[in-house]
């Protein structure tokens, strides 16, 4: 800045004030300003200093944003000071050119699409229909082994879960859940066995297991046989959408979905009393094998989860 | 300093940078255009910075990102965890998890670039949505800037995208259950739902690939997408230059404000160091995604109290509160009870904002082009339209809170579920109304816009009143201002301006 200024002789502002008074900085008190600005650049040079300072010796993450945030918030007050301050206020004013061109123009570059594009391609319909024709079907056919190649086709893998006749009730760490396993109102999340680990186990076949009583329990008509000892099992996707259905109020004897609220009453087919789902909860019918142990006696009778367009 | 001297005169008049700009003009001649992009007028507002905070925001997002990436690991691979953070350890979980777990205890300021990231793109959403509002209110759509409203709404569309896209990447439990709510989505959609949603997953929900998909699309693809939309967003600005409000020497016809070099690049830098110090700061005192307290993504268990990020609020309420229809035929299910609140709603919402130029056009029959704002009281029917919309969507956002409102005030889940449902329907239409009263009542109040003129009443000798216009204000009448001279020189302590330059600014 000195070397500049050097070479120049300043001249008087006393003069030129009224006539260039949009030259002028806006405030009233430019030497103070100056040194507010200048405090906040010290203040700013100093926590960045701080910054390297603790990037360092790896201080927590609260001091390196701290010194960050402070030095990069000091810094820009300061310069958006200057340039509201102490810069020429202004107002300055500039014209807004026309963006349109005149009609000749214009007319100049329509003709030469219309008329060029007419002369040449025009009078060669078959062949422009040709190549148009060809790049279409190029197009779409290119676009089959990119989308194609995403991922396997649904057919019927959404119709259903791995629990199949006699598949044993495993809890999440493999264990076979037994008859005496659960007491009268607690809630365990169960999986055919198998697939307790595999992500499709986890994702498609999570189903929640409550024993209700100590009697076979019917939650709805001609499923007599599916709850042996007061034990029933439900899907456990929401059939809104999807989220684990991980919530169970013992008192209402009702599962909640923590996503959207749906509630489902346990005691009575898992009938959506409440909230988005449209349909209930699937319910697995269940036996008792001879050791004991709870198993399946089927696949659920519809697809688990929220609603599709292939959806029986 | 002789030297000094000596070697200046040698350079020519303007030294080192004359003649490094020389060199650059022989080869791109770049001088005249360098010249009158430093003499850009543009208008000041305090409202015309809310963009600012939207695009610098997106330069935090694009710095901490990339210094994510070199640490984080997109990946689905099963590991064991045995890493810093010892309440997890022995832990299953995808390389996802785990590498974002690492790079937020492990990797030196890690913890806060992710949390400034986090920060940063909230803000970005919000601000987008703060000043598209303003865009709306004042009219600044209208044309010729109907193209860039319609690019500013991509925008808005693309970044709640992004947004979603990478808070889904850490694969942590609450953002695994946003996954899979996406899932359930993409499966609504009539006929071609469970083969979007296979194509989309690579197979059933979750498979392996969703998290390396996410990845390559947040990185890489919807970013490129948002950087050449925001350069054309800038580039038609410069062209079309700035709107300004009304006022003392403003008129359709000139551009009234503070030159670019150096007064609007001093405040608009200063203002890119302050977003960032903000981010930064907010990173370091505002905990935000603490994904090590949910635990891995496990497609069995969920967190309580879900919720995702703030504006994905209005999607998430509107799926509260839509009641239940499922249509069920013919051996087919269309569910209503998602495709339409998650879909069809986002996707009207989306092309009313798109389509509102031309709505407008349609009603007030105004073909003209518009550089001067208006007020948004004195454009009462557009005004509460706007605030219809904003309200309708501000009601579906609160409806994602439906269980935190029932839990805090001790109502009944029901009775709240169907309060939204009824504040959803009546609010905007009450809004309607009472914005437009209060607009037309701000326009006769002094300073409040467009006045109406008072009336004057004299009373006469003979006893008879008189009721005569009062004149018009003075601030009402607005005169256009010369074109005003941008110096090359601005230091008050300067050479004579006239010698050294100073140009008329009129191109």
């Amino acid at each position: 800045m000195s070397d500049v200024n050097e070479t120049r002789t300043p001249v008087s502002v006393a003069g030129l004030e009224e006539v260039y008074s949009h030259l002028q900085p806006s405030a009233r008190n430019p030497q103070l300003v100056e040194r507010i600005i200048a405090v906040n650049f010290v203040l700013g040079a100093v926590l960045f200093a701080c910054f390297g300072w603790a990037f360092w010796i790896n201080a927590q993450p609260w001091k390196l944003g701290a010194t960050l945030g402070g030095g990069m918030f000091f810094a820009g007050i300061g310069l958006v000071a200057w340039g509201k301050y102490l810069m020429p206020r202004g107002p300055f004013v500039e014209e807004r050119h026309v963006l349109a061109n005149s009609d000749a123009d214009r007319d100049a570059f329509a003709a030469a699409i219309v008329e060029r594009g007419g002369d040449v391609i025009k009078r060669r319909k078959l062949l422009g229909g040709l190549l148009g024709g060809s790049l279409g079907i190029f197009g779409v056919v290119a676009m089959f082994p990119l989308l194609r190649s995403l991922g396997p086709l649904p057919k019927n893998t959404l119709d259903h879960t791995d629990w199949t006749k006699g598949s044993f009730v495993v809890d999440q760490s493999g264990r076979r859940v037994s008859v005496g396993d659960l007491a009268i109102g607690s809630i365990m999340t169960v999986f055919p066995e198998g697939t307790q680990d595999s992500d499709r186990g986890q994702a498609v076949d999570q189903t929640v297991l409550i024993r209700i009583s100590n009697q076979d329990f019917t939650t709805q008509k001609g499923r007599e046989s599916w709850g042996p000892s007061g034990y029933v099992a439900y899907s456990k996707l929401c059939t809104h959408l999807g989220c684990p259905v991980g919530l169970y109020e013992q008192q209402l004897q009702m599962l909640v979905c923590p996503c959207h609220q749906s509630m489902f009453n346990v005691t009575n087919g898992a009938i959506p009393q409440f909230g988005p789902a449209p349909r209930p909860l699937p319910q697995l019918p269940l036996y008792v094998d001879t050791q004991g142990f709870l198993r399946s006696q089927r696949d659920y009778h519809v697809p688990v989860g929220p609603g599709f367009w292939e959806r029986h | 300093m002789t030297t000094k001297r000596t070697q200046r005169a040698a350079l020519g008049r303007y030294g080192q940078v004359g003649k490094t700009l020389g060199e650059l003009d022989d080869r791109l001649g770049v001088a005249k255009g360098g010249r009158s992009f430093l003499d850009k007028i543009f208008p000041d507002h305090w409202s015309f910075m809310l963009g600012e905070i939207a695009l610098y925001s997106f330069v935090v997002l694009l710095v901490t990102g990339v210094f994510l990436t070199l640490y984080f690991i997109p990946s689905q691979a099963i590991v064991t965890y045995h890493g810093s953070y010892l309440p997890l350890d022995g832990q299953k979980m995808t390389q996802a998890f785990s590498s974002s777990v690492d790079l937020s205890f492990a990797v030196r300021g890690g913890l806060l670039m992710r949390q400034m990231h986090h920060w940063a793109c909230d803000i970005f959403v919000g601000a987008i949505v703060v000043h598209m509002a303003r865009v709306f209110f004042t009219g600044a759509f209208r044309k010729p800037r109907e193209l860039n409203w319609t690019i500013g709404g991509t925008l808005l569309i693309l970044a709640i995208v992004n947004g979603f896209l990478g808070y889904s990447l850490p694969d942590d439990l609450v953002s695994g259950t946003g996954i899979r709510i996406a899932y359930s989505i993409l499966l609504s959609i009539p006929v071609v739902g469970s083969y979007l949603a296979f194509l989309v997953f690579g197979g059933n929900f979750p498979g392996t690939s969703i998290i390396p998909r996410f990845y390559i699309l947040h990185v890489l693809i919807v970013p490129l997408i948002i950087i050449g939309l925001v350069t054309a967003h800038m580039a038609l600005l410069l062209r079309q230059k700035h709107t300004q409000f009304p006022g003392e020497g403003r008129t359709e016809n000139n551009v009234v404000g503070s030159p670019m070099f150096p007064v609007f690049m001093a405040k608009t830098t200063g203002f890119l160091f302050i977003i960032t110090g903000i981010t930064a700061l907010l990173g370091a005192f505002a905990q935000v995604n603490p994904i090590w307290q949910f635990g891995p993504y496990d497609a069995s268990r969920i967190g309580y109290a879900v919720q995702p990020d703030w504006y994905m609020g209005f999607l998430d309420g509107a799926l509260r509160i839509w009641p239940s229809w499922s249509f069920h035929s013919f051996g087919y299910t269309i569910p209503w009870e998602v495709f339409i609140p998650a879909i069809v709603l986002p996707g009207l919402i989306f092309n009313i904002v798109f389509a509102w130029p031309a709505i407008e056009r349609r009603f007030t029959k105004d073909h003209e082009m518009h550089n001067l704002l208006d007020r948004p009281s004195n454009r009462p029917k557009r005004t509460a339209a706007g605030v219809a919309i904003f309200s309708f969507v501000g009601m579906l956002f609160i409806a994602s809170a439906t269980d935190v409102i029932a839990n805090f005030f001790h109502v009944s889940l029901n009775s709240t579920v169907w309060a939204m449902r009824i504040l959803c329907t009546v609010v905007p239409f009450a809004a309607y109304p009472v914005t437009y009263k209060i607009c037309r009542e701000l326009q006769g109040v002094k300073g409040g816009g467009k006045r109406k003129t008072p009336n004057v009443v004299t009373r006469t000798e003979a006893g008879e009143y008189l009721a005569t216009p009062s004149p018009v204000y003075v601030d009402d009448l607005h005169h256009g201002r010369d074109a005003t001279e941008v110096p090359t020189f601005i230091a008050t302590d300067t050479e004579e301006p006239g010698e050294s330059g100073v140009r008329t600014v009129e191109r």
